[in-house]
């Protein structure tokens, strides 16, 4: 395998945008992820980007997204409907052809103008379960309750969100931070019981920026690149009362895969609904004494839709890189209640 | 009643949004709501698009100034048309061209009347005809079509990069 | 600050799906009031049927259903306080996850019950629709068993 790295990450603010459309919101963050590296849209290899059309409901938004690259004279790219972590796989296993030395890899999502947990709807199998439009906010329910019900308790699930909202704190890019107790949370009202309000993520717009590079060239773009060392992802059977919702044998497959180890300093998980990350943490063998989870606050504190795995790889290299941890494991998730997952292993030596 | 197996089913799916057309989109359409049709120009290579959308999809960059555009043009190509589309009345056959309006370095799609479709030709110049003023919103389909202007066809050169 | 201008934007896309013999068997039943799943190759009752055994990829044989009973029991559920366009109810209900007697897997589909009467292990029974066509709304939910 060749080595490859995360050189360059950036990510926009996170909120819902009226005022700017995806392109307006992509073009700062390339601009800020390409910078450091020196590199411009011709000096890339391959580009790779994750989105769906569904979100806003624009047919193709991924070609007119392309504007804000500006892939003329055109340029070697590719897409994926699905979160930008999976166009960062693509991009890693094109950087293993060995005739390029450096990918970029972006994602972008605006949640805001439909109604995201319906359109989430259309990920279910077409037959038998999307003509009854299930939500992905009541799948996650469903969820969260056969978790609950295998020997845990909603004390947990206030855990996590507290641990969430206040590492977002330190987050300019989170839209939920702030230094909350558990029990406060508890006396909030049900909402998709057995979930509440705040164990839903927030509906978010952004758009996130990687740059990877191969062998020199990545240590020749950055002073302490953080290099990819096992990348996996799996997927469960599709339908939700054929798996055991209160685990995830798909993450725990592409964890073996990419060489987790239970070991990390720092842990980047997405999860979107807070009992999620303890589902993700388990399947990985994560232990929160040993390993800081979500520094970043994670998708609880901000979730934008087909960004937001992308952000796990790049929110973990980013800290590596500055000197946060040597040894960082990040995972993205796509579709309803865990479907899919990928897991990544980053490290970076001095 | 069937006994006939189930082979296919109609599952018709219906999302709605509230769409928000972003900055640069949303400064052309407010320009049209007032009978201007306002292009941003790129800051690279200093073309004009209209509408403008995101940034410049050459240089990928963002946009620089506001340009007003005339509403005079350049019909570049142009298609027959001699069927209908739902919902479009409008009599047959008709033209539907790509205009080049002066100051603009992009084209766009628009209605031509105001000639006999077999007199249409690739270079005509042409210029906007409004809807009345009353009914402008903040839409491109302000301008009704474009109809003839009195002046020389311009030459193949001047907008061959368009055809 | 200028007004942000918006619009309403709908799509719609009136999709024709052909059900293949697996799926238009399952619909088939659903027409006749019958709940048909296959057995797996771990031997797990699977319902709805997949055409493919999800541990061997092996075509499963959609001429060997087994039926299972249209009462069962609740193994997960969620309550949905806001009801989305084409949800089977307009007001706040439960989605479960059924296992129907006969099955080893789950069913999810919408339950007519008070919510604090629902529980995990509850037994259900399916509610038809009054005039079934083959497709899965003829479950037009589940509803307490007697």
């Amino acid at each position: 395998m060749r080595d490859v790295a995360v050189v360059s990450f950036a990510q926009s603010a996170t909120r819902r945008d009226q005022t700017r459309n995806e392109v307006e919101i992509l073009l700062p963050v390339l601009r800020e992820a390409m910078a450091p590296t020196g590199l411009t849209t011709h000096d890339i290899g391959f580009t790779c980007s994750g989105s769906s059309d569904y979100l806003a409901g624009q047919a193709f938004a991924f070609v007119s997204a392309l504007d804000a690259v500006g892939p003329w004279p055109p340029i070697q790219e590719s897409h994926v409907e699905m979160d930008g972590a999976w166009a960062l796989y693509e991009a890693w296993v094109r950087l293993q052809h060995g005739d390029i030395d450096t990918a970029l890899v972006y994602a972008f999502g605006k949640s805001s103008p439909g109604d995201v947990a319906r359109v989430l709807s259309l990920q279910l199998d077409p037959y038998v379960t999307g003509p009854l439009w299930p939500d992905a906010i009541s799948l996650a329910a469903l969820q969260a309750r056969a978790f609950l019900e295998a020997g845990h308790d909603e004390k947990d699930l206030a855990r996590v969100v507290a641990r969430s909202r206040r590492n977002a704190v330190g987050n300019p890019h989170a839209q939920l931070s702030g230094d909350i107790d558990e029990a406060t949370l508890l006396d909030e009202p049900l909402y998709a019981d057995p979930l509440r309000m705040h164990d839903c993520p927030p509906i978010s717009d952004g758009a996130a920026v990687v740059v990877l590079a191969a062998g020199d060239k990545a240590r020749e773009l950055c002073e302490r690149p953080a290099w990819i060392r096992g990348i996996d992802h799996r997927i469960d059977v599709q339908a939700l009362g054929s798996r055991d919702l209160s685990q995830s044998a798909s993450t725990r497959l592409a964890g073996e895969k990419a060489g987790v180890g239970g070991r990390a300093d720092l842990a980047e998980l997405h999860a979107p609904f807070s009992h999620q990350e303890l589902i993700v943490a388990e399947a990985l063998g994560l232990d929160e004494t040993a390993t800081s989870i979500n520094p970043s606050g994670g998708a609880l504190a901000s979730n934008p839709v087909m960004v937001a795995g992308l952000v796990r790889i790049g929110e973990a290299a980013r800290r590596l890189s500055a000197g946060e941890g040597e040894r960082a494991v990040a995972h993205a998730t796509s579709g309803p209640a865990l479907q899919q997952n990928l897991v990544c292993v980053l490290e970076a030596t001095s | 009643m069937t006994a006939e197996p189930i082979t296919g089913i109609v599952t018709p799916i219906r999302l709605d949004y509230t769409y928000t057309p972003g900055t640069s989109p949303s400064q052309f359409l407010r320009g049209m709501k007032e009978g201007r049709i306002l292009g941003r120009r790129c800051p690279s290579c200093a073309k004009v698009y209209v509408p403008p959308r995101g940034g410049c999809p050459m240089c990928g960059v963002e946009f620089a100034e506001e340009v007003r555009v005339a509403d005079t043009g350049t019909l570049v190509t142009f298609a027959v048309v001699n069927v209908n589309f739902a919902n479009r009345v409008i009599d047959l056959p008709y033209v539907s061209g790509e205009v080049r309006f002066d100051g603009s370095d992009t084209t766009s799609m628009v209605l031509v009347q105001g000639i006999p479709v077999d007199q249409v030709r690739m270079g005509m110049r042409v210029k906007a005809h409004w809807l009345p003023r009353d009914e402008w919103d903040f839409t491109f389909a302000n301008i009704d079509y474009v109809e003839p202007l009195d002046e020389p066809d311009a030459d193949y050169e001047s907008y061959k990069e368009f055809v | 600050m200028t007004e942000v201008l918006s619009a309403p934007h709908s799509m719609e896309f009136p999709y024709t799906r052909s059900t293949g013999p697996m799926v238009g068997a399952f619909l088939t039943g659903l027409r006749d009031r019958r709940v048909l799943g296959v057995r797996d190759s771990a031997g797990r009752v699977v319902v709805p049927p997949p055409e493919y055994d999800a541990g061997t990829a092996a075509v499963l044989p959609a001429d060997e259903l087994i039926e299972v009973a249209s009462e069962g029991v609740v193994t997960s559920w969620s309550w949905n306080p806001k009801p989305r366009l084409g949800q089977p109810f307009e007001q706040p209900f439960a989605w479960v996850l059924v296992q129907l007697d006969g099955a080893d897997t789950g069913l999810l589909h919408a339950l007519d019950a008070p919510r604090d009467a629902i529980r995990t292990g509850m037994r259900v029974r399916i509610r038809w629709a009054e005039e079934p066509v083959g497709f899965i709304k003829d479950i037009a939910c589940f509803e307490p068993a007697p």
